[in-house]
């Protein structure tokens, strides 16, 4: 239980970090982290279907697309 | 006119979830379909994974229609990214190279390509016995795509191989579910025997179908990361 509390607050720092960061890269490595955090609370919380889904696609393949994305516009906000 | 118009539509949507919500007892338990599932699911279905038995078997025509929204979500980005964009200024920023990557990325990766294929497929094939399944597996394989893009400067995907993948991987889906529409009566009917618990050719047509659903959304997501790769970049 305690393990859930301490992930969720981390989790809810990544966020508002994803929220405050002006470069966009690190704002994306944020987002990918509440993905990861997120996907470990599902498995502890007995999802481990939803738990591989969210590896896969939240933390591995839309930080990267994003990150491509970001490489060919432009990296930081204005 | 037009705020008379907008506030009957609004009144008009609030008195109909009102006299909707108000047949809804509320904080009483309510969860009669989730205790057949877990009490009659294993029974009907043969899949000792739950969750698939629900998204494959009592739910599975939801799964054709989220495997339609990947598509056309595919679709629209293919489209998007190849929108013709005005000419000057692309031939030199098209000839502006990335460094390569070392050697040992570069094997590492070339390495790790068919280890992680592999365990994509084992994924969805065994999407009806342990967690996972189609999407988990689609996701993962389109992750070693994704691994051989950034280890490999030069790396290119054929597209045509993906597309007639996707495309028989969704003609497969229709098929089957029309074939348990001609035999048992209803669309995706789950039509094979059972089999005995456990075992990899067990639960009908499910590991068909999460097979269909692993290749497709696989092939979807690759050819995704292939196109963000391939786009010419704007500045």
């Amino acid at each position: 239980m305690i393990y859930i509390a301490i992930l969720t607050v981390a989790m809810l720092i990544a966020g508002l970090a994803a929220y405050f960061f002006r470069d966009l890269i690190a704002a994306v490595v944020a987002c990918a982290a509440v993905s990861l955090i997120a996907s470990v609370l599902f498995y502890l919380l007995q999802a481990p279907d939803v738990a591989m889904a969210e590896a896969a696609i939240g933390a591995g393949l839309t930080t990267a697309i994003f990150v491509i994305a970001i490489r060919k516009t432009g990296r930081y906000e204005k | 006119m037009r705020a008379f118009v907008s506030f009957s539509v609004l009144a008009l949507i609030v008195v109909g979830l009102a006299l909707s919500l108000s047949h809804v007892p509320f904080g009483k338990d309510r969860m009669q379909v989730a205790n057949y599932y877990l009490d009659h699911g294993v029974a009907d279905t043969g899949a000792t994974n739950l969750v698939t038995a629900v998204v494959l078997n009592y739910r599975a025509l939801d799964t054709l229609g989220e495997v339609t929204v990947l598509f056309i979500a595919s679709l629209g980005l293919g489209v998007f990214l190849s929108w013709p964009k005005k000419k000057e200024g692309t031939q030199e920023e098209g000839k502006r190279e990335l460094p390569e990557a070392s050697l040992i990325v570069r094997r590492g990766s070339q390495f790790l390509f068919p280890l992680i294929i592999l365990f994509g497929g084992y994924i969805f094939l065994h999407g009806h016995l342990t967690p996972g399944g189609g999407f988990q597996g689609g996701s993962v394989i389109a992750s070693a795509f994704l691994l051989m893009f950034l280890g490999n400067n030069a790396y290119r995907l054929r597209h045509t191989p993906l597309t007639v993948t996707e495309s028989l991987a969704g003609i497969t889906f229709v098929v089957v579910g029309l074939i348990g529409l001609g035999v048992g009566g209803y669309f995706l009917n789950n039509f094979l025997p059972k089999g005995s618990m456990f075992s990899l050719f067990s639960a009908g047509v499910i590991p068909i179908l999460y097979s269909a659903i692993g290749l497709k959304v696989g092939a979807e997501l690759s050819g995704i990361v292939a196109n963000m790769f391939e786009s010419r970049s704007e500045r």
